[in-house]
């Protein structure tokens, strides 16, 4: 079993008290509890705050370019499917820069988890507003408040119908635990958007602001309608309800894609003699 | 020229019993399925030479003597019972003014429309033969061309992206993702029609974008990649093609050229974005650029390609042109016994009595180990866009900075360096003409050499690595061209992009330079009257 030794790693260049410390200790604990080894789990990221996370755990990582999350994860989990891959992005990055590659990630459906850390608000570049920022807030770059509605990922995945789609908040890392080991243990793509307040730019949606307003969803809520898991996707406001919205099963990319069938591309041979027949086809 | 099925649609074959490597401007016969195509190359059709036309679908007669009248559609419809075949008709027709039997059509329709049943096998090749009898028949000034019956040399028939794409798949690569865009598309459609038999992963990117990061994805997870693009979708790559740089993650691109700026023509040719790819991405970090002259050389550059991208951990281009990309030509062969495949990839085995393994560890030749994640053992490979230390964490001080710099670049360069093959040179061994080229113009440069060489000292000196250039101490081609009394750069753009790339590298400056950006190749004739301003 891997402990919290094994997955150690450099130490966090984030403000004190940022919800991305949460984040980081509870990823930590989902693998340990799961038995997952450092060298069984790709990190793949991009540019942000997020981004910098897998600097800061023990495991592979390829820590890309701003809002290329998804294209590098997807690749790299189909050239070896045997690793355990977890895609890490910031609101900016995975729903602004690279929010095409979230619409179409969802469509491939591959087996990897992506987790984006929501503070809604960009904090490497110091305070813009991001796709998730609420509508009307005043940046140093919005001086007339945020002319665009606020982005809603979960109710766009659920309609899109990507195969998991999750909320926790940083706040509460027991649950955000329980999330992130069902994300990651689910088969298919998973979204967890993770409430994570930025105590250096985000002065609206703080730790307390987030506490006053969230509940699970409870035993009665069922996680297999579509319809029904788009209408709670919608709620938002005085009450911000966190979980797993929607859940199904459809088959994952790598069972699609005849190459990889037998096993992973990583480990297959290569010999020149034996595709050399391949020119006869032209005489 | 590609349509698809609007608009004017041509295709031109040169034939010979020599070796041929160009295209002409002139035409013996003009083989004209409407109107269209008979106002539109009219003018091409030399002194003695034919249009084959049908009055009947042209709508109009022509009375001048190099028009032949046949009715491609009266026979299709009364012969194959569909006017449809009105083009095997004319097939068969322009095989019989050229006195070349028709077997070698009747194999093709075979071959073509077996799919389609035998009946309509069969109507094809009732149609072929009757347009065949009839030219023979009905065409009194059908002379003979000084073609003689092929002897049905076995002969492959095959295009710069199918040698691009046999080049990857016989190099080990696994993994193709692209975002359709002409003329680069075809690779991804023969990597996709192979990838049943050889086991390959095709992916169509939702953009360019994900098909590069993707191909970097795939690479970085131990898989021999490659993306391809045109201009436009290049333009897309840039930022990820820094990436490959800073990660050191091997990638080897295909850039099929067409001309630009914005979409340009999208089914036509040029040699315009040399100096953007040689400049493309930002910060400073090493790259190969190859441009084969012919589909042959294709195949081993591509094969390079893959090595060197490995070896070196650097990304290297095939850069080409839609003339060559699309032109399909005959060969003997290719050049099988020198595919080489070195395997630089590190796995548990390889790793064996290293304690520490670090992704980017510090070396002379600047090469550091690439291991695969996951297949690694318990070694953990790290890599990151932004400055990194020997792990590939994020680090901000300037000692590793310089220390980075100097690995992944500075010592990797005169290495690479030396991998580059001297120019070709072709003609006179001490010639006081140079004509110079690059990439597509090859065939076309050679050919004309050919024509002038018998009375005055002319070589053709030609690039197909062309970036970084080779080391002069094996050939000083610099010195040949500085002996020389007239030198002339060839190329298909406006600017003389080429030309500026060997002068800020070398000093030289040509003393001519011949331009071509009209969207079309370069033709015989059109290259031998704008050397005759100069020879």
């Amino acid at each position: 079993m891997p402990t919290s030794e094994d997955y150690k790693g450099q130490v966090p260049a984030w403000c004190p008290g940022c919800g991305n410390f949460q984040i980081l200790s509870t990823i930590k604990q989902a693998l340990i509890e799961l038995g997952i080894e450092p060298w069984e789990v790709l990190v793949v990221s991009g540019i942000g705050q997020a981004g910098k996370l897998p600097h800061y755990i023990n495991c592979h990582t390829f820590n890309g370019l701003h809002g290329r999350t998804l294209p590098v994860a997807t690749a790299a989990k189909l050239a070896n499917h045997s690793l355990h891959i977890i895609a890490v992005a910031g609101d900016g990055d995975c729903y602004g820069e690279g929010g095409n590659h979230f619409l179409h990630a969802i469509r491939r459906n591959p087996n990897i988890s992506l987790l984006v850390h929501n503070n809604q608000v960009y904090g490497l570049t110091k305070g813009q507003a991001s796709p998730t920022t609420a509508e009307g807030t005043y940046t140093t770059i919005q001086p007339y408040g945020v002319l665009q509605e606020s982005m809603n990922p979960l109710a766009m995945a659920i309609s899109q119908n990507c195969s998991f789609v999750a909320r926790g908040f940083a706040g509460d890392q027991e649950h955000l635990k329980e999330l992130m080991k069902a994300a990651i243990t689910h088969k298919g793509f998973a979204l967890l958007d993770i409430l994570q307040p930025c105590v250096t730019f985000n002065k609206i949606n703080t730790f307390k602001w987030y506490r006053d307003r969230v509940y699970k969803l409870g035993n009665d809520y069922d996680p297999s309608n579509q319809v029904k898991a788009f209408e709670k996707s919608l709620e938002w406001g005085d009450k911000i309800p966190n979980g797993i919205f929607y859940k199904h099963e459809r088959d994952i990319f790598e069972e699609r894609v005849p190459a990889i069938q037998e096993k992973p591309l990583v480990r297959q041979k290569f010999s020149i003699e034996e595709v050399k027949h391949e020119i006869e086809k032209f005489y | 020229m590609s349509r698809i099925r609007g608009g004017h649609n041509f295709y031109q074959i040169r034939l010979s019993d020599q070796k041929i490597s160009a295209s002409r401007e002139m035409l013996d016969i003009l083989l004209a399925l409407d109107l269209n195509t008979i106002e539109t190359h009219r003018k091409s059709v030399k002194d003695g030479g034919f249009i084959l036309y049908d009055s009947e679908i042209a709508k109009k007669k022509f009375e001048e003597p190099e028009f032949i009248d046949i009715p491609f559609r009266k026979m299709a419809l009364d012969v194959g019972k569909n006017s449809v075949m009105a083009n095997t008709v004319a097939t068969g027709a322009a095989l019989g003014i050229l006195s070349i039997g028709l077997e070698a059509l009747k194999n093709i329709l075979r071959e073509t429309f077996e799919r389609k049943g035998n009946e309509i096998v069969q109507n094809n090749i009732a149609c072929a033969e009757a347009g065949y009898n009839y030219a023979v028949k009905n065409c009194p000034r059908c002379e003979n061309f000084g073609i003689r019956e092929p002897e049905y040399k076995r002969l492959m028939l095959i295009t710069g992206l199918q040698t691009i794409g046999m080049g990857a798949i016989m190099s080990g690569c696994k993994f193709y993702s692209a975002y359709p865009m002409s003329p680069s598309t075809g690779i991804m459609e023969y990597f996709a029609s192979r990838a049943e038999e050889y086991n390959l992963v095709v992916e169509q990117a939702e953009d360019e974008i994900a098909a590069i990061n993707m191909a970097i994805g795939a690479s970085f997870a131990g898989v021999r990649a490659m993306t391809g693009t045109s201009g436009g979708g290049f333009a897309l790559m840039v930022e990820g093609l820094s990436l490959t740089g800073m990660t050191e993650t091997p990638l080897v691109i295909a850039e099929m050229q067409r001309p630009g700026p914005a979409t340009g023509f999208p089914t036509r040719t040029e040699q315009g974005d040399l100096l953007f790819i040689l400049h493309a991405g930002h910060g400073e970090f090493p790259r190969v650029i190859f441009e084969p002259g012919t589909p042959k050389q294709a195949f081993y550059l591509t094969n390079r390609a893959f090595e060197l991208a490995e070896k070196y951990q650097i990304p290297v281009f095939i850069q080409s042109d839609q003339y060559l990309a699309e032109s399909e030509w005959t060969f003997e062969n290719l050049d099988l016994e020198n595919l080489i495949y070195n395997d630089y990839r590190m796995r548990e085995e390889d790793l064996k009595g290293i304690e520490d393994y670090k992704r980017y560890k510090y070396s002379s030749t600047g090469i550091s180990l690439l291991a695969i994640p996951g297949e690694a053992g318990k070694h953990l490979v790290v890599a990151d866009s932004d400055e990194h230390d020997e792990e590939g964490h994020i680090v901000e001080d300037s000692e590793t900075r310089i220390k980075m710099v100097q690995k992944r670049l500075l010592n990797k360069l005169p290495l690479v360096k030396k991998e580059i093959e001297a120019p070709l040179l072709y003609g006179d061994s001490s010639p006081k003409i140079v004509i110079v080229g690059h990439g597509s113009t090859y065939g076309v440069i050679k050919e004309v050499i050919d024509t002038i060489s018998k009375d005055k000292k002319v070589a053709m000196l030609h690039f197909s690595q062309i970036y970084p250039l080779s080391e002069r101490d094996r050939f000083d081609y610099i010195g040949l061209l500085e002996n020389a009394d007239l030198t002339i750069c060839i190329e298909n753009n406006a600017t003389g992009q080429f030309a500026k790339l060997i002068r800020a590298e070398t000093g030289f400056e040509f003393s001519h330079q011949i331009s071509k950006y009209d969207g079309r190749p370069f033709t015989i004739e059109n290259l031998k009257e704008e050397l005759h301003a100069y020879i």
